[in-house]
């Protein structure tokens, strides 16, 4: 081997640092000076340990893509999971059930880049198979647009997605985004509201509890019963078409939580596609229209003074005839020109009873009252679309005696529901409120005592039994309640032809529960309510359908209406048998 | 092609006295380079937006040159790669003070010449005639007596170490002074003065830490990894995690996609992603093959010069791969550091082949002059 070795001149350099040495010779002489080099032995031995160094390097490397790839993939993933800027979802909204209200999904989205297209055509054809309402032309004229970026279709289905898979065209790609979806579509419009295309809340729960969707994963659960939210909506719109209204509210709500059950606004609109909605039925005619709501407010009237103790429910008032105030003229709509008891003054709903009852309170202590229940500062649900009441600047006399009947004062639905449940339900304030609660409220202020608490009771049963809200009756079900139907104020006076009809109630009103509104915004009289459109016609039987069907769901058994305990618990003074045979009897 | 050994021609010549091992271990780096450019490249070109195989297409030019360069220079002595090494070292050097004044600042460093139709980065060829440089003069040190060696290497260290600090970059400082102080400790230096140096390295890496904010934050998203954004490691570990044994097969890895400097210095998560951890452990034998093969021939090595030289550049071959890999298994805070021969990178694969030229050409059994 040795003699098939090039040979070599010798270098230039030091002998014992040459390489050209030409003989073996000379190469065993060099390799013994060199060995006898103590640098050069010292430099071997330092050398194996740098190569030691670098086997360990080397063997830890390996060692740690064993530990990576193979051993311990699960354990890594989730330390470092935690470092990666984590995909945070939308939590989503149910009802108290559990049922899903708004969800997000992940849905994929078709794309083209012009460039790779091969063959337009065929891509085109080929993908009209599977979206049969492509716009064909429209997609082809962006793909000559030298764009390298066209939208094919938005938010496909999962089937669409593997069709498009299998078709194998070049040049598509799928851009993956984030859609929310409302599965109950315009049935939970006006409480869920809506989203910006990048997912941050616009209207709504969406809107006005963003912060809470998006800080935690957890599911929302909200006070609303879909099932009962269903058939409200379903009488609201039944009571709408019938009278020809331009909308309706309508709420129910729990009388000892403040949790609302179902609250809906017609009309409504599509939230997964709310840009298509128009400005209308955007508007949530439950929480941010104010209205002067009428005779509904004789709740609070004829409540604050037995409370005050200024009436007694043997008083009588003289109701013969319009009363003057100043330039202003009392009428009632449903005249009985005589003197008439307190209770017959609610039950008859008299405005010239209710005007004298509130001359003997004090203005600023009606205010004062008014403004305890809630009603002269926006409600406190959680929702951003709440109104301002529209209060007057300057309470006088003229003020106080309109709103005794519920004219002059704005309001929403949700907050003459909060303050009539807090009438109700032995005096104590009801804070409305859209989150399930599983326990009353222990720190509710009392507004009212439990007695004038239960004489209203007993008056508003008096109404559904003998009075306006006659059509509210649901046998068994043992419902109280006051009608309200107000002229809606037009250019500075009130428009006689359009009107606010509505009916607040609660049952089992012996020992109530549940309150019930509904509002028909503009209904016109018609054969069937003998061209009367109030809300003992209009509203009476919406709550009327509401509580027959709600009742099941909710657990109300019906009870005998004749069974003396709930007879007695009911009893009016001066109310004993019914109104007309108490008015009878004060005739003779 | 076979070529005889008696075959007396340059190439004949060339064949027979090279190591053909070390030549075979670094002829399967490029050829793994190539495979994982193409599977890495298209990510990276869309960023830059040009068409998949931009990075590939340059690569394969960029490695044509590379082993032209890496052929011819092995063909060469010692002595006529010293004289190559400090025309390539004074070359390098004023290139790289030219970076400071009219280079192009990338990612906050001024490393890059834009000259029309390529960008060097010059500092990367200061690194193989620096290690040669300095072996030159260790070797000197000992065998001409009164001759300053030592005290000449350490202001070479010192002038190329402030060059590149001023670039600033730390990593190529790190990897130059390591391999510094490989050929102090291998010149029979004294264990306590390399003790010293080592100690006032640290220093200055700590100096580093408190002075140059983006060290200090590399550093500190090491240590830990919440304290900032880690996304290049979280997705390089995630990359490995998907590999598994075989991996996902070729191209079909989906973490390069979202992995910045996929075709560069983090080309080995793709090895890991796509071709599995088998590929990966041969990866890495192969670079431990080369340098510990390396350190084996230097026992019989007689020439301390060469000695000095070839261990200078295999360490600097050895930690380049070892902190490239280690930094992609978070072993090591992230350092911008290529994968020897397989990462895309015109001026680091040039760089790499002048070195392994000079490996090889000191290397080579009974290398002399030609005849």
């Amino acid at each position: 081997m040795s003699g098939l070795r090039p040979q070599f001149s010798p270098d230039n350099t030091h002998p014992a640092f040459s390489y050209g040495l030409n003989a073996p010779q000379a190469f065993a002489a060099a390799r013994a000076q060199a060995a006898a080099l103590p640098v050069l032995e010292e430099a071997r031995k330092r050398l194996l340990c740098v190569a030691m160094g670098f086997l360990a390097c080397f063997l830890l490397i390996s060692g740690r893509l064993f530990d990576v790839m193979i051993f311990n993939p699960d354990a890594e993933r989730s330390s470092s999971s935690s470092t990666l800027p984590a995909h945070v979802s939308r939590a989503d909204i149910v009802d108290r059930n559990g049922e899903l209200l708004a969800t997000t999904l992940q849905l994929a989205s078709l794309a083209a880049d012009p460039a790779y297209v091969l063959d337009e055509k065929e891509t085109l054809t080929k993908l009209k198979t599977v979206f049969p309402d492509l716009d064909v032309a429209a997609l082809s004229k962006d793909m000559h647009s030298g764009k390298r970026f066209v939208w094919v279709k938005h938010s496909l289905t999962p089937r669409q997605q593997e069709q498009v898979n299998r078709l194998g065209l070049p040049g598509l790609s799928f851009q993956n985004e984030e859609r929310r979806i409302y599965p109950k579509g315009g049935l939970t419009a006006h409480i869920i509201g809506y989203n910006s295309v990048d997912q941050q809340g616009l209207a709504g729960i969406e809107h006005s509890l963003n912060k809470r969707l998006t800080e935690s994963q957890d599911s929302l659960p909200l006070s609303v019963d879909i099932r009962l939210q269903s058939l409200m909506h379903e009488a609201l719109l039944d009571g709408m078409h019938k009278f020809d209204a331009i909308g309706g509210a309508g709420l129910i709500m729990d009388v000892e939580t403040g949790e609302i059950l179902a609250l809906v606004s017609l009309p409504d609109f599509d939230p997964n596609n709310p840009t298509q909605a128009s400005d209308s039925a955007r508007f949530n005619r439950a929480t941010l229209g104010a209205y002067e709501m009428g005779s509904t407010f004789k709740i609070f009237t004829i409540s604050q003074a037995l409370e005050k103790g200024v009436i007694t429910l043997a008083d009588q008032f003289d109701c013969r005839k319009p009363l003057k105030f100043g330039r202003f003229e009392i009428h009632d709509f449903h005249p009985e020109n005589r003197y008439l008891t307190v209770p017959e003054i609610f039950v008859y709903s008299s405005n010239i009873g209710a005007a004298q009852i509130i001359e003997r309170v004090d203005g600023k202590d009606q205010k004062k009252y008014l403004g305890s229940l809630g009603l002269l500062d926006p409600s406190p649900i959680e929702l951003s679309e709440v109104t301002k009441p529209l209060v007057p600047d300057v309470w006088r006399d003229i003020n106080k005696v309109t709103i005794a009947y519920g004219h002059g004062l704005s309001v929403s639905a949700v907050q003459l529901a909060s303050a009539a449940a807090s009438v109700i339900n032995g005096g104590r304030l009801v804070k409305p409120t859209l989150l399930r609660r599983d326990h009353a409220p222990t720190d509710m202020p009392v507004v009212l005592s439990s007695n004038t608490s239960a004489a209203m009771r007993g008056l508003m049963r008096a109404v559904v039994l003998d009075g306006t809200g006659k059509s509210a009756e649901v046998k068994g079900y043992l419902v109280g309640g006051k009608t309200g139907t107000a002229d809606k104020s037009a250019g500075g006076g009130y428009n006689r032809k359009s009107r606010l009809a509505s009916f607040i109630a609660a049952y089992p009103i012996h020992r109530p529960r549940y309150l019930v509104f509904a509002m028909i915004d503009e209904p016109k009289g018609n054969k069937g309510s003998h061209g009367y459109a109030t809300g003992g016609w209009v509203a009476a039987p919406v709550v009327a359908k509401v509580i027959g069907e709600s009742a099941p769901l909710l657990r109300v058994a019906p009870v005998d209406e004749n069974d003396p305990l709930i007879m007695e618990r009911l009893r009016l003074p001066g109310m004993i048998g019914g109104a007309k045979k108490q008015a009878a009897a004060n005739a003779q | 092609m076979p070529i005889a050994r008696s075959d007396r021609s340059v190439l004949g010549r060339w064949w027979w006295t090279v190591d053909r091992w070390t030549l075979g271990g670094i002829a399967l780096l490029l050829i793994f380079g190539v495979f994982l450019i193409q599977a890495a490249s298209p990510a990276g070109a869309a960023h830059l937006g040009q068409s998949g195989f931009y990075f590939v297409e340059r690569h394969l030019l960029e490695l044509f040159i590379g082993i032209l360069i890496m052929v011819g220079l092995s063909l060469l002595n010692p002595g006529q790669i010293r004289f190559v090494a400090l025309l390539l070292f004074v070359t390098a050097f004023i290139l790289v003070v030219a970076t400071l004044y009219i280079g192009a600042e990338v990612k906050g460093a001024r490393r890059w010449l834009h000259l029309p139709g390529l960008s060097i980065q010059p500092s990367e060829f200061l690194k193989p005639a620096f290690i040669v440089l300095c072996a030159r003069l260790f070797s000197r040190d000992l065998e001409t007596p009164h001759f300053p060696g030592r005290w000449l290497a350490a202001g070479l260290y010192v002038i190329t170490a402030i060059v590149l600090l001023l670039q600033p970059d730390m990593g190529m400082t790190v990897l130059i002074s390591a391999v510094f102080l490989a050929q102090l400790l291998l010149s029979g230096a004294p264990l306590k003065l390399i003790g010293g140096l080592v100690t006032l390295g640290a220093g200055g890496i700590g100096l580093g830490y408190l002075l140059l904010p983006h060290v200090a934050s590399r550093i500190n998203r090491f240590l830990n990894p919440d304290s900032g954004d880690t996304y290049q490691i979280s997705r390089s570990l995630e990359a490995f995690r998907n590999g598994g044994w075989l991996g996902v097969g070729p191209g079909e890895g989906q973490v390069k996609m979202s992995l910045p400097d996929a075709h560069t210095d983090f080309i080995f998560p793709v090895a890991g992603e796509e071709f599995g951890l088998i590929a990966c452990l041969v990866i890495v034998a192969v670079f431990a093959f080369i340098v510990l093969r390396g350190f084996w021939r230097l026992g019989k090595e007689t020439n301390f010069f060469a000695f000095l030289a070839v261990a200078g550049l295999l360490v600097e071959f050895g930690l380049q791969a070892i902190i490239n890999m280690g930094s992609a298994l978070h072993l090591l805070p992230t350092k911008g550091m290529t994968l020897p021969f397989i990462s895309y990178g015109g001026s680091s694969l040039l760089s790499l082949s002048i070195a392994a030229g000079m490996l090889l050409a000191l290397t080579r059994k009974h290398a002399g002059p030609d005849r």
